[in-house]
């Protein structure tokens, strides 16, 4: 592939006064919007790349503190997305990860982080384009909320 | 023994090469912790592509395996053999989606290859802390629940019970048969419906593997593939079928008639009906919404009358456990209610049709005994077909109904055999889509017979005339898009082809079951492509148009697979099942039993000598509601516990942090 425009090593480092890129870590649930992943590549519906996805087989397995995690390792935001209300693979696995969204949305705000950083949404297995939508949507939101500060956080 | 991850980057041809530097991730994935060897090739699931990693194990002596190509939807189970037959357990191997989630999402090839490069570096993380597991075998109960009697249904118990296994079949209704025994003719064969339903509904009563059970519906399922058990509810239909002989005198005798759901209204039935006098089981029944009995206390004129003491007004509900290993579900379809349609003036001129109540117009034991005739008892001289009723319409379904185009090119061939070549009949179509074995044959014979067709979808179906000869008739107003112009086209009878759509219920059906629904509304399959019959849940297989409106061809083809599916699983007499489950540490639990009331499938007990928590294996579907609450963080799902998430974590922040421009970084 030498036509290709090879990304140099060193690109990651950004330039001063490049463009804010924010880094979004999503944990999806295998059946449900990781399968809607799958579809809006299939269809090839263009998305904002700084979304990465980590499959989790329910949000119900998602322990707050992946999220913590994550927003700690230098994510600007976590996505949480799963079945619709009453279609969960597992019975109801997402109405238990909406309590602990909801939860953990009220606690982060005192130690700084903004609450528009986690986001939980519910992206069904069918729906390739509300995935792709979902995705841009918040990837522009927090283009414009900026780069998170988790360094400057007295907990660290 | 050395510790080393194999990585292999694929291209997919140019599916991902196309965007994706694959080279370039291959050399990037081999400078990380504990890569002893990275490769890139054009197809990593060809035999070639799964030789070079089986190659690798045996002779690299590699540990863990990582393979970076399209979702592991798709190719996981292909190459967790691969790695099996390598001699390396299959949980030691990690996929990630560079194809779905970046080569075909991501415009720029540059943040293409970036974002490979983290989603390999997430996995090659994770990869580090996988643990060796074991598949656990369980044995698959031989019986098959099938629900739904309609043609789809009869088609796959019939199929399954031929092979000697037991098949339970619940269908909601008095009969098995569906909508196919409302049918006349069938299209393009012109074969009566009747000739060719019957015979395999009569079957189905003779073979003594079908437990049928009518008037019957699944309201709760619990278990696992091979070992499902579904709880039956009985509704009463007041006449014991061991004792009823069908010799329909309770028919004759009750007083009370009311509109008839199997005629679409058109005809009575009484308050003690069946559909025909070939329904299966042929033994009437009595609703308790107009008999006069059940309703007032009164009556009786059917128990009097029975020759055979048959009516029973004593019958209660009934609930039923049966055991299954599989499920096969064949629910069928719903017609769309044209009145939603205002325009059309379905409900408001008694001339104006829906195509089911078009068959029964046609049907011998219909309400005309077949002929095709108007309210008025005269045959009309013309009629209009409107195609594509709520179907491929924004505001109703935005799909094609696939049948319609075909019922109208029946109906319009019946019309012309039956009312006589004098009469005038018009489509108006948007395309035709003749594209069956035989139906675009059809199609031309149709067109000879001197139908017209009108490329246009009708505007307004109103019995406002501005002419003579619009006089007491219904116009269809219409733009002939063919002749650019508008025409308006006086009959007496209208036909509206309505859609087909999901069942009512289909999301309650669809949550009892366990499987989704996709977005038109029907039961979700497991890929549109390679796996059109299996749902996401083991076990458990669609058949007919549950899955999507399709003619009986299809439906009998979609329910034959269907029924195949099953038996393989029941032939076989095991399956294997994922150890992803959870796993309670018993050294670290403090027995708080908070796991034990979020566990959706009560597969968490409190060991009471232990003061701990324990999983039962067999009823845990690894969900993670436990792990996700755990204070304690004793329940972990195995493959997706704690080490395993954070590792994936850290390797997505290996790329997150340098990106991130620090507050206050600007100064340095």
């Amino acid at each position: 592939m030498q036509e290709l425009n090879v990304m140099p090593e060193t690109q990651n480092v950004p330039m001063p006064g490049a463009a804010f890129e924010p880094a979004i870590v999503a944990f999806v649930c295998n059946w449900c919007t990781y399968t809607a992943a799958d579809l809006a590549g299939t269809s090839r519906m263009v998305q904002s790349p700084n979304v990465r996805l980590v499959r989790m087989m329910c949000t119900g397995m998602v322990d707050p503190k992946y999220i913590i995690k994550a927003l700690l390792g230098g994510a600007d935001a976590v996505l949480i997305s799963g079945c619709h209300p009453g279609d969960c693979h597992y019975i109801n696995g997402n109405y238990k990860a909406r309590r602990r969204v909801k939860l953990l949305m009220e606690i982060l705000p005192r130690f700084g982080i903004d609450a528009r950083r986690i986001k939980l949404t519910w992206v069904g297995a069918s729906e390739g384009n509300e995935f792709a939508a979902t995705v841009n949507r918040f990837a522009a939101e927090i283009k414009e909320l900026g780069p998170i500060d988790t360094r400057n956080l007295p907990l660290l | 023994m050395p510790s080393g991850i194999g990585v292999y980057v694929c291209h997919c041809g140019t599916n991902i090469a196309g965007r994706v530097d694959s080279e370039g991730v291959a050399r990037h994935a081999a400078g990380l912790k504990n890569v002893a060897v990275a490769r890139d090739y054009k197809f990593m699931c060809s035999d070639p592509g799964q030789d070079m990693i089986i190659k690798d194990i045996r002779e690299m002596g590699l540990t863990r395996v990582v393979v970076a190509s399209c979702s592991p939807r798709l190719h996981e189970k292909t190459f967790q053999k691969a790695c099996q037959r390598g001699g390396l357990n299959p949980f030691l191997f990690q996929m990630t989606c560079i194809r779905e989630h970046c080569s075909w999402v991501v415009a720029d090839p540059a943040e293409a290859t970036a974002k490979a490069k983290t989603l390999v570096a997430a996995a090659v993380s994770r990869v580090n802390e996988h643990e060796e597991l074991y598949s656990r075998v369980e044995a698959v109960h031989p019986d098959v629940l099938v629900v739904g009697g309609g043609i789809a249904g009869i088609q796959a118990a019939l199929d399954i019970a031929r092979s000697g296994h037991k098949v339970h079949l619940v269908e909601r209704g008095p009969s098995i048969g569906g909508h196919m025994t409302q049918f006349d003719k069938t299209f393009p064969t012109l074969d009566c419906a009747a000739c060719i339903s019957t015979p395999k509904m009569v079957a189905v009563a003779q073979e003594p593997n079908i437990n049928l059970m009518t008037m019957s519906e699944v309201v709760e399922v619990k278990g696992y593939v091979g070992n499902y058990t579904a709880r039956i509810r009985t509704r009463p239909r007041y006449i014991d079928e061991d004792r009823c002989t069908g010799c329909g005198l309770c028919m004759e005798k009750c007083p009370k008639s009311v509109p008839s759901e199997f005629e679409e209204g058109l005809g009575k039935r009484k308050a003690v009906h069946r559909n025909s006098p070939q329904s299966v089981p042929n033994t009437p029944v009595i609703d308790p919404a107009s008999c006069i009995y059940l309703v007032k206390g009164k009556c009786g004129a059917c128990k009097q009358n029975c020759p055979s003491e048959a009516v029973d007004f004593e019958q209660q509900e009934r609930f039923l456990d049966v055991q299954a290993g599989t499920i096969v579900l064949a629910t069928g379809f719903d017609i769309l209610d044209p009145t939603a349609l205002s325009q059309y003036g379905f409900g408001r001129y008694p001339e104006v049709y829906t195509g089911l109540q078009f068959e029964r117009l046609n049907n011998a034991v219909g309400p005309t005994g077949g002929k095709i005739l108007m309210k008025n008892g005269q045959a009309p001289e013309s009629v209009a077909i409107i195609h594509c009723v709520g179907s491929r319409d924004k505001n109703h379904h935005a799909y094609c109904s696939r049948v319609c185009c075909m019922y109208a090119l029946k109906y319009d061939h019946l019309i012309k055999d039956k009312v006589g070549h004098h009469a005038r009949v018009f489509n108006f179509y948007i395309d035709m889509r003749c594209f069956g074995k035989g139906y675009e044959e059809f199609y031309r014979r149709v067109q000879e017979e001197g139908v017209t067709f009108i490329r246009g979808r009708p505007s307004e179906v109103t019995d406002q005339s501005i002419s003579v000869e619009e006089d007491g008739k219904l116009v269809v107003l219409a733009e002939d898009t063919l002749l650019g112009r508008p025409v308006r086209v006086a009959v007496d009878m209208v036909v509206l082809c309505t859609a087909m759509q999901p069942r009512r219920d289909a999301s309650e059906v669809a949550r009892i079951f366990g499987v989704s629904c996709g977005q038109d509304g029907f039961f979700l399959e497991e890929h549109p492509k390679l796996g059109p019959v299996s749902t996401a849940t083991d076990g458990i297989f669609l058949a007919g148009t549950c899955q999507g409106p399709k003619d009986i061809p299809d439906a009998v083809a979609h329910a034959s697979g269907g029924a195949g599916q099953a038996l393989s699983l029941a032939a076989r007499g095991q399956v294997s099942i994922s150890p992803t489950v959870s796993w309670i540490n018993p050294d670290i639990c403090i027995g708080c039993k908070m796991c034990v009331g979020l566990c959706a499938y009560s597969a968490i007990e409190f060991d009471e000598r232990r003061r701990v928590c324990v999983i039962n294996e067999a009823m845990c579907k690894g969900c993670g509601s436990c792990a996700g609450h755990c204070p304690s963080g004793a329940a972990q799902v195995r493959h997706f516990n704690e080490k395993q998430v954070f590792a994936e974590l850290e390797g997505l922040s290996q790329y997150v942090s340098p990106v991130r421009q620090p507050a206050g970084a600007d100064a340095t």
